[in-house]
């Protein structure tokens, strides 16, 4: 059993099919992509399996049980975080503070508790901030934990908000265009930070990315969309070859150099 | 049935009154996405200016008709100017900072209103009655069915339905016809690609706060005639206006035109012929319990379009 | 940049919790002698300004939870301080008639009115679980209107007297200086600790993206509703101490313009800055009163004032920051450092 298997999933905009027949499987340790096209539906893939929107058809299963209809903040408990394509950090907050929301589900000393100011929940809010310290620290943030998340450069902003997924522990992370308006270095320790993540955290990760050098170089497996249906799927070498994903890139080729 | 029948005339006479009103709410909403509360109390003033205008045409021993259309057109004239002044030195200011600091400032700006007004060398506390530049007779009368008792309309009714249809062809007109409408249009639909269309938002802007206020003045002046005028008179009148705007869809023009005669109808079928008239008083809440209701069942109202947030 | 625009710095404090509960306590306690002092030696004129500006502190931090921190922006205020105030109102006014005041008596019906204030809360907090913005201020403006119109109807319920539009007038009055304060405090501690806990970033983060808050785990609909119904029960409280302190009730006095005039503490103080609220509060408590020489004008320079400083300063006077905040203390790890300023 995978740990996240969706199931001839279809959306349905009014009229619009966003996605149709969709079938896809991830488990832990995995890292795969999804391209195509912009407009092919693979920001919907996201939003359905995190909850934002509901399937016309088909299910999503996490660890065989559907999480379809579930609230977003249910499947991010059940272990599905996520990024935005749009960076969507709680701006004025800083950079530690947006980590720490992330620990807001862990049982504690509960509303009384922390009213009171109850020993145990003193202990607890340091065990969280260090646990949040440690986390800033993977990512090389921690040197601006006090600062406004807002006020970061755009390359530490993607940076922080993968962070902040992380701290809700999920199995699998959903990453949205993760290098979308990084330079060239940064997407290089872009790619490296997704390989730690990989390795420490063993979390499943799927990400939809426009970066062919990103996608060829770190992805498994590619799934390709067009136009809401899959049109490929496969090893990064099959892919781009495979002459169906190079229409759909309007007969560019498929180079590496980004 | 003539009690329905006369309930009804006077619900569209009073919600076309609240039909103006809500044009300017619903029009500022459209291009700013802002709750100009002081909407409410532009119509007061339009009711003031007409009672200064009005006490004084009455010496002058002209025409009836020569000092109802002075007085209203000295109405709107007035108002117009108030609403650019608001719109020029409190609002605009402000255009960019977040929602939140304009809908402040718009209730300073209320607060401000009414309490000038209420200041004894601008007008006084006390509400006054209108001079009395024509008399309220019945105008027309006729009986439903077999009920002896006849359904009145007043001359003033008429004046009210004629003024209210006659701007409300006139305002599509503006709106769908001429290059400033199609720039209203443009603006409310989308405020920053109307700018890099080369359209002068500022001044789409300016106009349409003089539009709506000059249509307030207008629901003011008639308001004025039938009731009084009171320097509060912009509160109720001014939140109902803007209850109306949002049951019919905010931003919708056509939304507030058909919310305001709703709001008017079930105000006045509640008063007079559904609730006991020991409960009669409980209309007023009513009409705000409609207001969560279609809040919390359609948020975009009966015309106008809700847009989920896009992820 | 950095510290000075970042939300809370305010860490967990220096001190123990319990010195600083105990320190509270025999705060409160130092004002239960004080209070009886006030009462006899103090101007009377003063006394009830330094009361109604703690009521105002109560109205106002509780409402920054629900507009300044949770970002609900709310309008309907007054409606919940009505509900207290007429719970208390009615329950003393009856009382004074069967039995005589006392301390648990009086402790007992604030709670009660707190209780009510926080069930009408519970009832608006749901229009918010589909509301945002605009549409639910219009929205909460509706309920208190509602209110307001039911209050001038009624004139008696089970045989206690309401008063209807006419108010409820001479009312026992039991609240002096000693409950407004302990009230204050408990409310200020209450809401300080809870939004500045690891906890309590979710409210800040529903105000900032609710999309991005759920999809961090945050139950938004349990921390709004939570947001309103500890809110409402504050002003709950507040409306029973306004209620048994003038001893006189209208319906009138809890309109749209009184909710307003609490959101403009807020705005004024800053939205989601507690200490800002206390600030703006007592400012406008009092400016009012300094007026009083212009007494006809005042509501036109209150006015006036209030769209200068929107023009001026629309962040209000402390933007999102506390009057006062400590450092961060330094993490208990050997890796974990503090960045220089």
């Amino acid at each position: 059993m995978a740990l996240l298997e969706i199931v001839n999933l279809s959306v349905t905009f009014g009229g619009l099919r966003a996605l149709c027949g969709f079938d896809f499987t991830l488990d832990a340790g995995d890292l795969a992509a999804l391209i195509g096209p912009n407009g092919a539906g693979k920001t919907t893939a996201f939003n359905v399996v995190t909850g934002v929107y509901h399937p016309t058809a088909g299910d999503v299963r996490l660890q065989g049980r559907s999480i379809v209809g579930r609230k977003p903040f249910r499947i991010n408990r059940l272990g599905i975080a996520r990024t935005f394509q749009n960076i969507r950090l709680f701006a004025g907050l800083t950079v530690l503070d947006n980590v720490l929301v992330g620990f807001n589900r862990s049982p504690g000393a509960g509303f009384l508790g922390t009213v009171i100011g109850t020993p145990r929940h003193a202990r607890e809010e340091l065990v969280h901030q260090s646990a949040a310290m440690t986390l800033l620290e993977t990512f090389g943030l921690d040197q601006r934990a006090d600062d406004r998340a807002g006020a970061l450069p755009y390359g530490d902003q993607r940076r922080l908000e993968i962070a902040r997924a992380l701290a809700t522990r999920p199995r699998i992370l959903l990453l949205d265009e993760p290098a979308a308006g990084m330079n060239p270095q940064e997407k290089v320790e872009l790619m490296e930070l997704i390989h730690l993540i990989q390795r420490r955290f063993g979390v499943g990760i799927w990400l939809i990315e426009h970066d062919m050098h990103l996608v060829m170089s770190i992805a498994q497996r590619i799934t390709v969309l067009d136009h809401g249906e899959v049109i490929a799927v496969g090893a990064p070498a099959e892919i781009q070859c495979n002459p169906k994903v190079i229409e759909a890139y309007l007969g560019e080729p498929l180079t590496t150099s980004g | 049935m003539q009690l329905l029948v006369q309930q009804v005339i006077n619900g569209l006479s009073i919600g076309a009154v609240y039909a103006l009103i809500a044009l300017g709410y619903t029009m500022v909403y459209g291009v700013l996405r802002l709750i100009n509360f002081a909407h409410g109390d532009v119509y007061m003033v339009g009711a003031v200016i007409a009672f200064f205008l009005a006490t004084w045409f009455q010496r002058l021993g002209l025409p009836v008709w020569v000092n109802l259309s002075l007085v209203f057109l000295g109405a709107a004239m007035g108002c117009a100017a108030l609403g650019f002044i608001i719109e020029r030195f409190a609002y605009r200011p402000l255009r960019n900072r977040p929602r939140l600091v304009s809908l402040i400032t718009a209730i300073g700006v209320s607060l401000f209103l009414e309490n000038l007004f209420q200041q004894k060398m601008v007008f006084g506390a006390r509400p006054r009655q209108f001079p009395p530049l024509i008399e309220t007779r019945t105008a027309i009368s006729f009986h439903v069915g077999h009920s002896p008792v006849a359904v009145n309309i007043t001359n003033l009714d008429v004046i009210n339905f004629v003024l209210v249809i006659a701007l409300m062809i006139v305002l599509s007109w503006v709106v769908l016809r001429t290059r400033t409408g199609l720039a209203l249009r443009a603006v409310s639909y989308r405020f920053d690609t109307a700018a890099l269309m080369g359209i002068n938002t500022d001044r789409i802007i300016a106009f349409t706060f003089m539009l709506g206020s000059a249509l307030a003045a207008v629901a003011g002046v008639i308001d004025a005639m039938r009731y009084q005028v009171d320097p509060l008179m912009g509160l109720v009148a001014g939140l109902k206006a803007f209850v109306a705007a949002v049951i019919g869809g905010i931003g919708s023009i056509p939304g507030a035109v058909l919310g305001g005669l709703l709001m008017g109808l079930i105000e006045s079928l509640l008063r007079g012929v559904i609730l006991p008239s020991d409960y009669s008083g409980y209309a007023d809440g009513a009409a705000f319990l409609a207001l969560i209701l279609i809040l919390l069942f359609r948020p975009s109202g009966i015309l106008g379009k809700y847009a989920p947030e896009k992820v | 940049m950095g510290n000075a625009d970042a939300d809370h710095p305010v860490r967990a404090g220096r001190l123990p919790s319990w010195v600083i509960n105990l320190f509270l306590i025999v705060l409160v306690a130092i004002a239960w002698p004080l209070s009886r002092l006030f009462d006899s030696q103090i101007d009377p004129y003063f006394l009830d300004l330094i009361i109604r500006i703690g009521i105002a502190i109560i109205l106002a931090v509780s409402l920054n939870l629900i507009n300044g921190i949770t970002g609900q922006f709310s309008l309907g205020h007054a409606g919940f301080m009505a509900m207290g105030a007429y719970t208390c109102g009615v329950i003393a006014k009856h009382h004074a008639i069967t039995g005589g005041a006392s301390v648990p008596f009086f402790l007992g019906v604030t709670l009660l009115s707190g209780v009510v204030g926080a069930l009408a809360g519970l009832l608006i907090g749901i229009p918010t679980l589909r509301l945002r913005g605009d549409y639910l201020a219009i929205a909460t403006l509706g309920f208190g209107e509602i209110i307001y119109v039911v209050l001038t109807k009624i004139r008696s319920i089970g045989g206690c007297e309401v008063g209807g539009a006419a108010g409820l007038h001479d009312i026992p009055t039991f609240t002096n200086f000693f409950w407004v304060f302990a009230w204050g405090m408990i409310c200020i501690v209450f809401i300080w600790r809870l939004v500045y806990s690891a906890k309590g970033k979710a409210f800040y983060a529903i105000r900032e993206d609710e999309i991005a808050a759920a999809a961090m785990g945050v139950d938004t609909t349990f921390y709004k509703v939570t947001a309103f119904v500890i809110g409402a029960f504050f002003a709950g409280v507040a409306g029973a101490l306004a209620a048994t302190w003038s001893g006189n009730l209208a319906p009138g006095s809890f309109r749209f313009m009184r909710s307003v005039e609490i959101v403009v503490m807020v705005v004024l103080g800053g939205s989601g800055s507690i200490t800002g609220s206390i600030l703006a509060a007592a400012v406008l408590t009092w400016l009012p009163e300094q007026l009083r020489a212009v007494e006809q004008w005042r509501m036109v320079i209150y006015s006036l004032l209030l769209i200068v400083m929107m023009l001026v300063r629309p962040e209000g006077l402390l933007g999102r920051r506390e009057l006062w905040w400590t450092r961060r203390r330094a993490i208990p790890r050997a890796t974990a450092t503090v960045a220089p300023p």
